[in-house]
């Protein structure tokens, strides 16, 4: 017995030997080119179990990150969130910008198959099928009946993506919009094999083995609610810029956990939350990555006091967002002046460069104003209002806003904080005075920020209405001139904003990581995805 | 938070010594009967009235959380703050879930004779019943684990304690008691996660890929465990100590071993099992907490996060399972109770 343990262990030693060998060969012959050296390991965390790989119904951050990473849609999204060609090697637009053509390169599945044109058509009529109960379907609502269809008021074959072959695949828009190319890059728009898809039927994408990959790695292990495994795929069209052999994702849900993991140099990059944030701030590792998410205070309109707009603009100059940033949030997160995030692109820029600031920090005539506002309404003494709230480490901003809303206007504010789904119910039924709320980006387009607002909008449940701001949505969702359109939606904010006050923003949410210094080219994202390992590496440990 | 997830609602042990009580003599009488039918050769009956009262119970439950989920606010999806109404309302017709809430608690009843708890909504379909029987063994396994190290520590304790009564052996273990009743779990988690996961590097902080990755958590869980089980065998062994057969015992001239071990720890037991049912259903259904500090790939998260996202078919699914192993549990005391207590069959048996 004892003899066969000694034989097995050699032969273990041996393997592993000749096996690093192997990996030590693979990966020296990249040395010169970019420095990535010793084993091509990458190890992660997640905080939470991916909910759903299958890229049409698929709706939480987490996935669609694995998804990013194992799947290619008609174009991927560069370090700087702009998208470039992927899977498709070009495109055209037409004249009227309503029609894309795009031609896809050589590239095929995990399996060998070539992925093909038909392939897409397949995936986004699927997740529009009401059968499919896609919650993430209306992202495929700027095609061509693609809403209809969704809805059931047409049919399949009346959407506007059509294969003419199999590398050509034709796109037919509802209106022409400048950013149809970053939605390609989003899990919705990824490709899917008719016949893997309805081989596995309802356990299509719960495991490894019942899914195809098109993308620079392929899953090989998910053990549920403890890791996943990425290999390097070795079908992947471009997988010679292609490093990482592997990429260990180990779910951690406790955040102090997740840090204990990473200075024990178990892994190589980890999360902070705000907690932790402060304590790390100087370290070299540590580095913040701009999110596309805003927070700010919505009005309830429909209350009297409120319905008054130099109260609302006194509430919101009464904030003091720099202390805010600096005292409270110390992740990197930054003062809003404006409501569409900086990570944004407006025209061929940051849609924050072009635009104003609006909301600054003025207490002196926030005192002044609320004392006006107040006389106009025929009050003496400003009614308690609640501030209903996220539960979660939200919480302590909306207990700071309170304070400083207190101390600034001599208002009285009850926080009311409320586990998630309680507070969207809360909000659609009109049952608060002041909700802080988020709203992260779908898109890249400023549109996704200000649609919400305009008369009887779903998410619009303080009730604000402004004619001319309407008009102007409205005009921007089908104007071609899309150097115009930004002018418009400028304008659009600045009335949200300024003249209207519908909101006040509060700040940017930023969020902050801890990398080693040997993961190189580890690409974060603002928008979508949460990063892109398609070209990372590691160099030597030090 | 722990409540939210109805793990240690209810503990029994919240009030050992009256909830003890009460129990003893519940069970006794149970006991008794079973005792009586199986004398007269009629165990086939008590187990159908059992059986029946079981299933009462689990319908009961069931009929309760089913409604009382639906009181919960908003919907099972999980894109529920930036879903648009309309497609939300189309969604929720396509899952039935438009429908009145007694015609779907019909439907869900009749899949549940069928055997089919159904899929779940925050998993992506995933079904149920795989979900549990995939977060089921790792917490069975900490939390067995902990129970063992935890009995045998607390009846070690509470056995010296009661010996050496009114010394400064007895004051420290009931120290140790009070510190592992009032600290809780999460706080030990973290404290073990820190110093012997980063700091010494002995064991990982976390992670769930050997036996040692599961000894943390296990000690975490174990110290309630000791607590409990210390200050039970502690008063019941004093309460021993006092009776006159062990004045019999000692005056035939045993030795003070077979005096304490056979006589005094044997009877001391009962209440403890008692106590234990109800606190191994509580250990091996996991402790959130516990289980996210060391990322064990447990139950605890399933029970919470259900009720967070209105995941119906997985609240459904993991409180069946819950109430089921609670009333199994129940059934195990009342045999154990048989085994341990010579007196309680022997009563049965003379009535």
């Amino acid at each position: 017995m004892r003899k066969r343990a000694a034989v097995s262990l050699a032969v273990i030693w041996v393997l592993s030997t000749l096996l690093t060998a192997c990996g030590g060969l693979q990966s020296q012959g990249n040395v010169d080119e970019r420095g990535a050296q010793g084993p091509q390991v990458l190890q992660l965390m997640t905080n939470n179990e991916p909910g759903d790989l299958d890229s049409a119904t698929s709706s939480d951050v987490i996935s669609g990150t694995i998804l990013n990473n194992v799947m290619e849609g008609l174009m991927r999204l560069d370090k700087d969130d702009k998208p470039q060609p992927a899977i498709a090697s070009s495109y055209e637009v037409s004249e009227d910008k309503k029609t894309y053509t795009f031609t896809l390169r050589d590239a095929k599945w995990s399996d060998g198959e070539p992925v093909k044109a038909q392939d897409f058509e397949y995936a986004w009529k699927r997740a529009l099928d009401p059968k499919t109960k896609s919650e993430y379907a209306y992202i495929l609502y700027p095609i061509k009946n693609a809403e209809k269809f969704n809805k059931g008021k047409a049919k399949a074959s009346d959407v506007g993506v059509r294969a003419l072959d199999d590398t050509t695949l034709e796109v037919k828009l509802e209106e022409p919009i400048p950013y149809f190319l970053s939605l390609t890059t989003f899990s919705t728009y990824l490709p899917q094999r008719k016949d893997i898809v309805e081989k596995f039927g309802g356990d299509y994408a719960k495991e490894p083995d019942k899914m195809v990959y098109n993308g620079p790695f392929v899953l090989d292990k998910w053990a549920h609610e403890q890791n996943l495994q990425l290999k390097k795929n070795e079908n992947y069209w471009d997988r010679n810029t292609v490093f990482l052999e592997e990429v260990k994702i180990d779910i951690i849900k406790d955040t102090s956990t997740a840090l204990n993991l990473y200075t024990s140099d178990q892994k190589d990059v980890t999360m902070l939350d705000k907690a932790f944030a402060e304590a790390f701030q100087s370290s070299p590792e540590f580095t913040t990555v701009t999110g596309s998410t805003v927070q700010y205070i919505q009005f309830n309109t429909e209350n009297s006091f409120l319905a008054n707009t130099k109260i609302r603009k006194a509430i919101s100059l009464a904030i003091d967002r720099e202390s805010m940033v600096k005292l409270i949030l110390k992740d990197g997160s930054q003062p809003a002046g404006g409501f569409v995030p900086p990570a944004i692109l407006g025209y061929n820029e940051s849609f924050r460069k072009q635009a104003r600031e609006y909301q600054q920090f003025q207490p002196a005539e926030a005192k002044q104003l609320f004392k006006l506002g107040m006389e106009e309404l025929g009050i003496d003494s400003p009614p308690t209002l609640t501030l209903l709230s996220y539960n979660d480490e939200r919480k302590d901003v909306a207990v700071v806003l309170k304070d400083q809303l207190e101390k600034n206007l001599g208002l009285k504010v009850k926080v009311n904080p409320q586990p998630l789904k309680q507070k969207i119910d809360l909000e659609t039924k009109g049952e608060f005075d002041l909700s802080f709320s988020g709203w992260k980006a779908d898109y890249n387009d400023p549109m996704t920020f200000l649609d919400m607002w305009v008369t009887n909008g779903a998410f619009n449940t303080g009730k604000w209405s402004n004619k001319k701001y309407d008009e102007l949505i409205q005009k921007s969702k089908g104007n071609p001139d899309f150097k115009k359109r930004i002018n418009d939606l400028i304008e659009a904010e600045r009335i949200l904003l300024e003249d209207g006050v519908a909101i006040a923003p509060v700040y940017y949410k930023n969020q902050a990581y801890l990398v080693k210094p040997h993961v190189k080219n580890l690409e974060f994202h603002s928008i979508g995805p949460e990063y892109t390992l398609k070209e990372t590496y590691i160099e030597k440990r030090k | 938070m722990m409540d939210v997830g109805g793990v240690y609602v209810g503990n029994p042990a919240t009030h050992p010594l009256k909830t003890a009580k009460v129990y003893v003599r519940v069970r006794t009488y149970t006991f008794r009967m079973f005792c009586v039918r199986k004398g007269s050769g009629n165990v086939g009956s008590y187990v159908a009235r059992r059986l029946i009262y079981f299933l009462l119970t689990l319908w009961l439950v069931i009929t309760c959380t089913f409604f009382l989920m639906h009181f919960l606010p908003g919907s099972p999806l999980s894109n529920e703050e930036k879903l648009p109404p309309d497609l939300k309302e189309q969604i929720l017709r396509e899952y039935g879930l438009d429908k009145p809430v007694p015609v779907q608690y019909a439907l869900y009843l009749g899949n549940l004779l069928r055997g089919d708890l159904g899929l779940s909504f925050s998993y992506d379909g995933r079904s149920v019943s795989e979900l549990i029987a995939q977060g089921f063994p790792a917490s069975l396994q900490i939390g067995l684990q902990g129970l063992i190290f935890g009995g045998l520590v607390g009846i070690l304790l509470g056995t010296v304690a009661a010996i050496q009564r009114g010394t400064w052996l007895d004051n420290a273990t009931t120290i140790v008691a009070v510190l592992g009743i009032s600290v809780p779990s999460f706080v030990l988690a973290a404290f073990f996660s820190y110093y012997i996961g980063v700091k010494m590097g002995i064991l990982s902080p976390g992670g769930w890929e050997s036996f040692a990755d599961s000894i943390l958590p296990s000690l975490s869980l174990s110290f309630l465990v000791i607590a409990q089980v210390t200050r039970y065998i502690r008063s019941e062994m004093l309460d021993v100590f006092s009776q006159d057969y062990m004045k019999t015992a000692k005056a035939k001239g045993l030795g003070r071993r077979v005096v304490v071990f056979r006589h005094a720890l044997r009877n001391a037991l009962l209440p403890t099992v008692t106590v234990l049912g109800p606190l191994t259903v509580n250990l091996i259904t996991g402790s959130l907490v516990v289980e996210q500090i060391f990322s064990v790939p447990g139950m605890s998260t399933l029970f919470v996060n259900s009720i967070m996202t209105n995941d119906y078919t997985l609240i459904m699914g993991t409180t069946i399972f819950y109430a089921f192993l609670f009333m199994v549990s129940v059934f195990i005391v009342d045999i154990l109770y048989g085994i341990i207590d010579p007196r309680i069959r022997v009563a049965g048996m003379k009535e």
